[in-house]
């Protein structure tokens, strides 16, 4: 009896003493923790963990601590999940086609008002305008460009110089594309002419900006959320249509959505290659003939030259923190806007510089001289003219509409639909998603 | 038959207490949070709830993309079902002669199963896969014909049921394993003995005794494709090309977890679990009054 009383009794003090231990902190260090949740693998996650390293060790107040939550999906249903929970983690990367979202959630702080309100400074005039123009609202940037890419245009010199061509001249249209992809299969060096990575966003999205065609009404979603998608006009479906001509000779040859055409160029498949420029980094050591880079390939009057737009992530502040935590954040993103920051991660990655003093810098550090492709994507961002039809998308649920148009691509690749057809589906599905956004978005 | 009869009144509560709670907590409860999910609209961070009724189901009921999905599911189902029951039977029925090393084959023949769908995924991809796969490369010597599934929906659909299939098989296989050898082998002298040759004694005597292992193959097989065949579909063909392998479980989850729309998931959820509900009631009506029970 008495046995059962003392038990009764301890059992409070064991929890107690059970979540005493559990709840410790570890071994006393003072310094605040800020959690940021990001979604970079492989050489790109160790670059990542490399810049918290570096922070933590230039300064003794702060401890970053990177965690990696799986790919760019995962990593937003995991911080939308932990919002719920009241257990965000203080910075969240998440992918360019979750802007919307992540700007109607009211779950976030918008970095220039978190700057403002710790008066950290920074130069926000410094930025490269098609980098900050995607992630900004009413000219204020909302979250910190972290990882941003755009598409451009990769060729196989070996097999050029094969096929009679010059190796130092990549094609700048689309009709010399054609006509390469031509001489290059028929001498035999490769089975196909080009290929795509991420169709929509190299195929749809950026072609449209390239040619300074809108993708959405409402300047492609900034203006509004009672938005519909147009690219099932003239332009998207001429481009489309002579993609889908070319996929019969083996001009183009489609591979897949994400990153799964790859291997089409690596393995020397396909001559010409559209994809990330983030690629740079991967193919310098992955691919084992002499390559180049180009500008994207433009399809010339009636239309006019724009800039191609980004990709890429970036990060956001979520809201509901400690002002004292703020602090550490705001300072974080700081240390990562810097130039040399800028500059370490444009040339470990192959991802863009934010900055134009790091682009200048890199210049005159004769960085570019030494690889020239890592400036073809800038020469694409901020040598063009830039337009309301350049600047970025801002859709809801983008990812659907992403998925929306790809399934529409495959199946006017496929010769299931005209390209007309398969547009017009994808643009009626999509804006049936807009239009579920909007009402899930009311206030 | 015995009937038996507990002394303590609690004890047999007690005793089905652990399923009855492990049921509630991983069923019934989650069944009912997307019943509830499923009548309204959530913003992504949730911090915007709207009743909307029956609006998830007539939107999805409006969608001829759902439909497609509902049949995708069909066809997936159906043919996992059938390959994976059917290979299974053959390979059971040769893993049970007597030959040499039948251990070391019955063994190997149950591996397939202790690989996780998502890998099984990935090992078929590598196989497939038409710029770096082996098998399009041998395939390229004996026909011209491209078995590319980046573009092809039917090759797309060949390879996930496939590769599902087999992971199914080894499961399959242990089961008409124990069933052939369960079979009383007078039964089978006696057939020899009237002269029937080995078809005859299969169709006449073998399957029907184990008809009740195929009744419950089938049903689980179909419940599982329909279910958790979502591994090798995302490993390999993410619901492509175009929409030919999104199947239900499929787009359900890209539209409750890629596309924050969770209330049209939860509609989906619900219509998918009273589809295999209904599909699994019918079953068990129809056919199974051709299975004979020992």
């Amino acid at each position: 009896m008495s046995r059962t009383t003392t038990l009764l009794r301890s059992a409070p003090w064991a929890c107690a003493l059970w979540a005493a231990i559990a709840l410790a902190p570890a071994p006393a260090s003072a310094k605040t923790e800020i959690h940021f949740w990001h979604a970079m693998t492989g050489q790109l996650g160790d670059a990542t963990n490399e810049l918290v390293k570096q922070f933590n060790e230039g300064q003794s107040e702060y401890v970053v601590k990177p965690l990696r939550k799986g790919s760019y999906p995962e990593t937003l249903t995991a911080a939308i999940a932990a919002y719920r929970q009241k257990q965000a983690p203080h910075v969240v990367q998440v992918f360019e086609v979750g802007t919307q979202t992540m700007l109607l959630s009211g779950a976030v702080l918008p970095v220039y008002q978190l700057m403002k309100e710790q008066e950290i400074a920074v130069e926000w005039k410094d930025f490269i305008a098609p980098v900050v123009g995607y992630y900004s609202k009413d000219g204020n940037l909302y979250s910190m460009p972290f990882n941003s890419s755009t598409p451009i245009f990769y060729y196989n010199k070996e097999a050029f110089q094969k096929a009679g061509l010059d190796p130092s001249k990549p094609p700048q249209t689309w009709k010399q594309v054609e006509e390469y992809s031509k001489k290059v299969i028929a001498s035999g060096v490769a089975k196909c002419g080009f290929s795509t990575g991420w169709p929509s966003w190299t195929m749809v999205e950026n072609m449209h900006a390239w040619h300074d065609q809108p993708f959405a009404t409402k300047r492609d979603g900034f203006e509004g959320l009672d938005v519909q998608l147009l690219i099932n006009k003239e332009f998207g479906v001429m481009h489309l249509g002579r993609l889908a001509a070319w996929q019969k000779d083996n001009v183009y040859s489609y591979g897949g959505r994400a990153g799964t055409a790859d291997p089409k160029f690596v393995n020397g498949e396909c001559a010409m290659y559209i994809q990330s420029s983030a690629l740079i980094g991967g193919f310098t050591r992955g691919v084992k003939f002499q390559w180049g880079t180009g500008q994207l390939p433009f399809w010339g009057p009636p239309y006019n030259k724009a800039t191609s737009i980004i990709g890429g992530a970036t990060l956001w502040v979520m809201k509901g923190k400690p002002a004292a935590e703020n602090r550490g954040t705001a300072k974080f993103l700081k240390f990562l806007s810097e130039s040399n920051q800028q500059m370490w991660w444009h040339v470990t990655t192959g991802y863009l510089a934010i900055s134009n003093t790091a682009v200048k810098n890199l210049e005159a550090g004769y960085h570019f001289k030494k690889f020239p492709d890592q400036f073809t994507a800038f020469a694409q961002l901020t040598k063009g003219k830039a337009t309301p039809n350049s600047q970025g998308l801002r859709l809801g649920n983008f990812v659907q509409i992403r998925d929306v148009i790809e399934a529409e691509m495959e199946n006017i690749f496929a010769g299931k639909k005209a390209a007309k057809q398969g547009l017009d589906d994808a643009v009626a599905k999509s804006n049936e998603i807009l239009k579920e956004f909007a009402a899930a978005n009311k206030r | 038959m015995q009937r038996t009869v507990f002394r303590n009144r609690w004890l047999p509560y007690l005793l089905v207490f652990p399923q009855v709670a492990v049921t509630v907590l991983f069923f019934f409860w989650p069944a009912l949070k997307s019943l509830q999910l499923s009548l309204y609209r959530v913003s992504p961070f949730g911090d915007r709830t709207s009743f909307v009724g029956l609006e998830n189901f007539t939107k999805l009921l409006g969608d001829p993309e759902y439909y497609q999905s509902v049949v995708n599911s069909f066809v997936f189902a159906g043919g996992v079902t059938l390959l994976s029951v059917a290979g299974s039977l053959v390979m059971a029925a040769l893993a049970t002669q007597k030959i040499r090393g039948l251990s070391v084959y019955r063994t190997l023949l149950l591996w397939p199963y202790g690989i996780a769908p998502a890998v099984a995924g990935i090992i078929f991809l590598f196989i497939f896969h038409p710029t770096y796969g082996v098998l399009p490369y041998f395939l390229s010597f004996i026909t011209a014909y491209e078995f590319n599934w980046l573009l092809k929906g039917w090759v797309a659909m060949a390879l996930v049921v496939t590769a599902t299939s087999w992971t199914h098989l080894g499961y399959n296989i242990a089961f008409y394993v124990a069933g052939l050898l369960a079979i009383p082998g007078a039964v089978l002298e006696a057939a020899d003995v009237d002269g029937a040759g080995p078809l005859r004694r299969f169709t006449a005597i073998v399957f029907p005794l184990i008809s009740p292992i195929t009744f419950y193959l089938v049903v689980l097989n179909m419940v599982f494709a329909f279910f958790e065949s979502f591994g090798v579909i995302d490993a390999v063909t993410k619901g492509g090309p175009g929409d030919a392998t999104m199947i239900m479980v499929y787009k359900l989850y890209k539209d409750g977890f890629i596309g924050l729309n969770l209330g049209s998931s939860g509609a989906q959820s619900v219509i998918l679990m009273a589809l295999v509900i209904g599909l699994t009631m019918l079953q068990f009506k129809y056919a199974e009054k051709k299975v004979t029970y020992r």
